[in-house]
């Protein structure tokens, strides 16, 4: 797609708007809250939210349909994080009973510009990301959890971000209704 | 590269967190930390974007290049109208406003407008504040998805 009229490159700065913009809120969230924990909590909630929204814009661009079992499902994260965020992560270290993976970044668009001062240790950065899965996946009947294993930001060599299937949701039907 | 829908979200997601804070806080209306976030993420930009441009001329230029280049690549569209009465007052006008257009064009949302440009509002403050020009930003949404930017540079 050509856009006339500007002498920059769009998509650089759209993904460097979207760096940039989550970083200013991450800082506004540590002004606003005083526990890191409840920062930490926030950005998994406003993850869910983009999540359960973001589901919908995978599937009608990727046309995919049912995933067999959990393998499938990484795959489709996978791709999913390929096509939002630009990066393909690895799928490792499956579980023995392949209801457990980790997806690994070398880089991370999200914290592409980010040190985290030392009073921030406990601060997880990227926790919208776990959001965004566990949401995504509750919109297509999964209930997953995921949290960072490890981090680039605290030192680490790569991300490892785990993902853990729970259990399949059934159809719910809303109360009052047959 | 992150994608532009990840953007969008992100956005209305900032949005719902500053108007529900306010809210328990009593504060409602209060778009402040709205425009803050966007004029710190607009001063960071900015820098990255023309690290490699030349100088700018003059006020004039400057503004040009906030108005076609930059605005152009973060709204998807040219902005439909730019006047200036040559005094330090800029009026930028989008016809279909990117933050705008998702909602109902009547007037049943009209109130709940400002929320969605404040950001905008200070992305382009914090562009300009980086690039030597401190300046005001308000926005006015008369009919949904139009609105307008009124920039005033304060000369000292």
């Amino acid at each position: 797609m050509s856009r006339q009229g500007t002498r920059l490159d769009t998509k650089t700065v759209n993904s460097e708007l979207f760096t940039l913009t989550y970083g200013a809120l991450v800082t506004q969230l540590m002004k606003d809250y005083t526990n890191v924990e409840d920062v930490n909590k926030q950005l998994e909630r406003m993850g869910y939210n983009i999540g359960i929204r973001l589901i919908e814009d995978f599937l009608a661009r990727t046309g995919s349909g049912r995933c067999y079992d959990f393998k499938d499902t990484a795959e489709k994260i996978q791709m999913g994080f390929r096509l939002f965020l630009g990066v393909t992560p690895t799928i490792t270290n499956w579980s023995a009973a392949n209801d457990e993976f980790s997806l690994q970044f070398e880089s991370n668009p999200l914290t592409e510009f980010v040190e985290l001062p030392d009073h921030c240790l406990n601060l997880k950065y990227a926790n919208v990301l776990t959001g965004v899965i566990r949401g995504a996946c509750e919109m297509v009947q999964m209930e997953v959890t995921s949290w960072f294993a490890q981090d680039q930001l605290k030192g680490d060599s790569v991300t490892e971000l785990r993902v853990k299937f729970i259990k399949r949701l059934e159809d719910a039907i809303p109360a009052g209704e047959d | 590269m992150a994608d532009e829908v990840m953007f969008e979200f992100l956005h209305a997601e900032i949005i719902s967190h500053v108007v529900s804070s306010n809210e328990n806080e009593k504060k409602t209306g209060d778009l402040s930390s709205l425009e803050y976030l966007g004029f710190s993420t607009g001063y960071r930009i900015i820098e990255r974007l023309t690290k490699e441009w030349p100088r700018f001329k003059d006020e004039l230029e400057t503004m040009k290049f906030i108005c076609t280049d930059f605005w152009s690549s973060i709204n998807k569209k040219q902005i439909d109208n730019l006047r200036t009465n040559h005094q330090g007052v800029y009026v930028l006008q989008d016809n279909a406003f990117r933050f705008l257009t998702r909602l109902s064009a009547g007037r049943q949302y009209l109130d709940k407008a400002p929320r969605y440009v404040a950001f905008t509002c200070g992305l382009i403050r914090g562009a300009l504040s980086n690039l030597g020009i401190n300046c005001m930003v308000t926005a006015e949404v008369q009919t949904m998805p139009a609105c307008k930017f009124h920039i005033q540079v304060q000369r000292t």
